[in-house]
């Protein structure tokens, strides 16, 4: 017994980085693995709170270029306002089709990373507001990721800028589909990859997001296609796609309820089962 | 209450603080960023508590993560380098370093500039090494330690130089 307590005391100083060292590590891992309750994330009071005091300061110096958006989206929904034949007709956000504007949140971006191989966004409103975990992250130009971590008044994103992305995208004029994901080169291009070779398509053409897709409504915007590279091993296409978005510089956006998801996954759950 | 105590308590909150809301915002050619937070672990005393040195480490690596939402890369890396503090510290000044009364925040001998950059190397590689966590993108993992390392020595030096207690 006293030889245990000696050899601890001796090695007190290895035993403490090792037990550290296992619980640092198992964090990391888990935070590599795709489900997962992630225990180390920025939607908490503390880190929230301070991104958003941070972010205020900052907004200052953005506020010439998110007064230029801003003015842009204006100019875009007051030509959309005068074109349009009645006024009286279904109300319409831009572009989102299907999404009627009870399922919007705005919300705000608070922190923004894009330097490392796995990117989260933090925003500045919670389950306080309805967000929830899976929900659809957009903003006037196309996607930008998926709700990750809810906290009451705090939520990550997953960003498209993230190898662990996947998301259901399509050519927008011939219904060919692939998935959309990052090699974490660029912050200005995604990849997407298992497009059949059967697609038609050119340089330029536009990608928008896929019907699979239980987060995203159909036919949101993402990019152009900038670059097609043709494997000789397999049948599919992959394509580099610049984003319509700058994802280095994002202020506000919107948070896509999906009332049809909880049904699409219970019959596809119960569909297994039998 | 000793004044070295408070003078750490003191750092660690400012250099933390320093990370999140400059370096951290920093991204130099877009994937460049600077770490001088671990000037913490560095300006450690060294006839200091071992320790205490590993847990505070532990503490400020998780709390970085926390804020960069990396799972417990960063508290990794500085786990490791707080570990292998002495082993550098033999290395950089020679066997009886700890007879030696060191101060690292002076004059930039060959000795506390290779004990500084052997630090920081360790430090980033442990962490890009975790972060990209595939050993397919070893080679971006180089780049990335070689740039962020260099970058990161500046600032430090530019910090220590700033800080320096110039009592003579």
């Amino acid at each position: 017994m006293q030889q245990i307590f000696n050899f601890i005391f001796k090695n007190s100083n290895r035993i403490l980085f090792l037990l550290l060292l296992g619980i640092s590590l198992s964090l990391t891992i888990q935070s590599h693995s795709f489900h997962r309750s992630k225990i180390i994330s920025s939607a908490n009071f503390l880190s929230g709170g301070v991104y958003e005091k941070v972010n205020n300061l900052n907004e200052y110096l953005n506020l010439k270029t998110q007064n230029d958006a801003l003015a842009l989206e204006n100019a875009k929904l007051k030509s959309l306002l005068f074109n349009s034949e009645d006024t009286t007709a279904v109300r319409k956000l831009d572009s989102l089709k299907g999404v009627k504007l009870e399922d919007i949140i705005v919300s705000k971006v608070i922190h923004n990373s894009y330097n490392v191989y796995e990117n989260y966004l933090t925003l500045n409103s919670g389950e306080l507001q309805g967000v929830k975990t899976d929900m659809g992250v957009v903003n006037s130009l196309g996607i930008i990721g998926i709700i990750e971590n809810t906290s009451p008044k705090y939520a990550t994103v997953i960003s498209i800028l993230n190898k662990r992305t996947q998301i259901n995208a399509k050519i927008k004029k011939s219904n060919h589909f692939g998935s959309l994901n990052w090699n974490g080169k660029s912050t200005g291009f995604v990849q997407l990859t298992d497009l059949p070779r059967l697609a038609l398509i050119k340089i330029g053409d536009t990608i928008v997001t896929g019907g699979q897709s239980v987060i995203f409504p159909e036919n949101i915007n993402i990019g152009t296609i900038a670059k097609i590279y043709r494997d000789t091993q397999t049948n599919f296409y992959t394509l580099d796609i610049k984003l319509f978005n700058d994802m280095t510089n994002l202020g506000h956006v919107y948070i896509i309820k999906s009332k049809d998801r909880d049904e699409i996954t219970n019959l596809e759950k119960r569909e297994k089962d039998e | 209450m000793n004044s070295t105590l408070l003078v750490n308590i003191f750092r660690f909150i400012l250099l933390l603080a320093i990370q999140i809301i400059i370096f951290n915002n920093m991204n130099f050619l877009g994937y460049i960023s600077p770490f001088p937070y671990i000037l913490f672990i560095i300006l450690y005393p060294v006839n200091g508590n071992k320790s205490g040195l590993v847990a505070a480490s532990f503490l400020l690596g998780i709390i970085m993560d926390l804020f960069s939402n990396s799972g417990g890369t960063h508290a990794t890396a500085c786990l490791v380098l707080a570990y292998f503090r002495p082993s550098i510290f033999k290395f950089a000044f020679g066997l009886s370093y700890e007879y030696q009364t060191i101060k690292l925040n002076d004059v930039l001998t060959p000795q506390r500039f290779s004990f500084i950059l052997l630090s920081v190397v360790i430090h980033h590689f442990t962490l890009f090494l975790l972060e990209a966590f595939q050993l397919s993108y070893i080679l971006d993992t180089l780049l990335t330690t070689l740039l962020s390392t260099v970058f990161t020595i500046i600032i430090c030096i530019i910090i220590i130089y700033l800080i320096k207690p110039n009592k003579r």
